[in-house]
C-alpha cells in the first residue's frame, strides 16, 4: 500500500483514520472546555446562513419561523467550523500545488460538455434538492455519515446506507459516459 | 472579536478541511467516481474515520468524558430525507461539508452548489410545518444506538463494525478500486 496517491494526495485510509482522531479529540476538547460535547456535522450551517439573508430583508420573518427558532441564527462552533474547512483545504492545496481553478469537473464535461452555464444550474438545483433532503433527515454525510455511525447511532448507518443507495441510482442514470 | 468556542470551531474546521483537500476527498470527481463504482477513495477514507472515531468516542464516553448525541431515527424523516439528499448530491457532486472545501481548493462551479444548499435550507425551513405533521409525523423511534437496540456491549458492536469495515477495505483492494 502506498503513501502517497497517483494524484500526489495522502492515502485515503491515513487522512481518513486521521480525520477519525480529530473528531475525538474534537468530542474531548469542546466537552472539557465549552461543557457540551460537539460532534462534526456542516449542514445545519446552512440553515443559519440562510436565517441571515432573509433576516436582512425581513427580521421579523426569521423571528416568527419556527425552523430558525429551533435552529437559532447565530454564528456558532459549527459555522465556524465550515469557514475552517474552506481555509484548511485552500493552506492544503496550495501547499502541494493542488490548487486549480475549475469551472467544469472532468466527468461532468465528458457527459454535458463545457458549458459552465449548465453545470452551474445543476450544481445549485442538485444543491436545493440535497439540502432539503439533509435537514429532512436531520443530517448530511459529515453528522450522519462519519459522526452518527462513529456513535453507533441507528439513524445513521440507516441515512449513509440511503445517501449511497440513491446515490449510485442516480449518478448511474445521470453519468452515462463513466471513463474519463 | 471571536469567542472562544468560534475559536475552536475555526481551528477544528481548519485541521478538518486540511485532511479533506489531502486525502482528496473533496472532488467532484472523487464523490460521483465512488458512486459510479470506479474510485473508492471517499469510502476508504470515511470508514477509516468512522473504524478510529468510534474506539475514541466510546472510550471517552465509558470514562463519562463526553456525551453521545444520537440523532433521532424518525423513520420518514432519515427514509424520505437521505433519499432525496442522495438524489441531489449525485446531481451536485459535493455534499455540504466538501463544497466549501472544494471551493477552497479552487473548484469554482462548487460556488453555484453551495449558494443552492442555502436556498434549499431555507426552503426547508418555509416548510417545516408542513413537514412536521406528515413526514416527520410518521413513527419516531427516538435517539437510539445500536447497542441499545440490540442489548449489547458497545465494545462488541465495536468489533462487529470493525470486521465489516476491514471486509470491505479487503475487497476494495482486490478489485483495485
Amino acid at each position: 500500500m502506498k503513501l502517497k496517491t497517483k494524484d500526489n494526495g495522502w492515502n485515503p485510509y491515513f487522512a481518513g483514520a486521521l480525520v477519525g482522531l480529530l473528531a475525538v479529540f474534537s468530542a474531548y476538547a469542546t466537552s472539557v472546555i465549552l461543557g457540551k460535547t460537539n460532534y462534526l456535522g456542516a449542514s445545519t450551517t446552512f440553515v443559519r446562513a440562510a436565517g441571515y439573508i432573509v433576516q436582512f430583508f425581513s427580521p421579523e420573518h426569521v423571528a416568527n419561523n419556527e425552523y430558525y427558532l429551533k435552529e437559532k441564527v447565530k454564528i456558532d462552533w459549527q459555522f465556524m467550523l465550515i469557514i475552517g474547512i474552506f481555509i484548511g483545504s485552500l493552506i492544503s492545496s496550495l501547499q502541494d500545488k493542488s490548487f486549480k481553478i475549475e469551472k467544469v469537473p472532468p466527468i461532468w464535461e465528458k457527459n454535458f460538455g463545457s458549458s459552465v452555464y449548465k453545470r452551474a444550474v445543476a450544481a445549485f438545483f442538485g444543491g436545493i434538492l440535497a439540502m432539503i433532503g439533509a435537514r429532512m433527515a436531520d443530517g448530511c454525510p459529515s453528522g450522519h455519515g462519519l459522526s452518527g455511525n462513529m456513535q453507533l447511532s441507528v439513524s445513521a448507518l440507516m441515512a449513509i446506507f440511503i445517501f449511497f443507495l440513491f446515490g449510485i441510482l442516480v449518478a448511474n442514470i445521470f453519468y452515462r459516459e463513466k471513463e474519463l | 472579536m471571536m469567542t472562544f468556542e468560534q475559536f475552536l470551531g475555526l481551528i477544528t474546521g481548519i485541521l478538518f478541511g486540511f485532511l479533506l483537500q489531502k486525502g482528496r476527498v473533496l472532488r467532484f470527481d472523487k464523490q460521483i467516481s465512488a458512486l459510479l463504482f470506479k474510485d473508492m477513495t471517499i469510502i476508504k477514507f470515511m470508514i477509516s474515520a468512522i473504524l478510529v472515531g468510534m474506539v475514541g468516542i466510546y472510550f471517552l464516553k465509558d470514562l463519562g468524558v463526553i456525551k453521545l448525541n444520537h440523532k433521532s431515527m424518525n423513520v420518514g424523516g432519515v427514509i424520505v430525507g437521505a433519499a432525496l439528499f442522495g438524489t441531489g448530491w449525485a446531481i451536485m457532486g459535493f455534499c455540504p461539508g466538501t463544497s466549501v472545501g472544494a471551493l477552497g481548493e479552487g473548484r469554482i462551479h462548487a460556488f453555484f452548489a453551495v449558494i443552492g444548499m442555502i436556498a434549499g435550507a431555507g426552503i426547508y425551513a418555509e416548510l417545516y410545518p408542513f413537514f412536521k405533521i406528515t413526514v416527520l409525523s410518521w413513527l419516531d423511534f427516538g435517539r437510539i444506538g445500536f447497542p441499545e437496540l440490540l442489548g449489547l456491549n458497545h465494545w462488541i458492536i465495536i468489533v462487529l463494525y470493525w470486521i465489516l469495515g476491514i471486509s470491505i477495505f479487503i475487497w476494495f483492494e482486490k478489485k483495485g478500486l
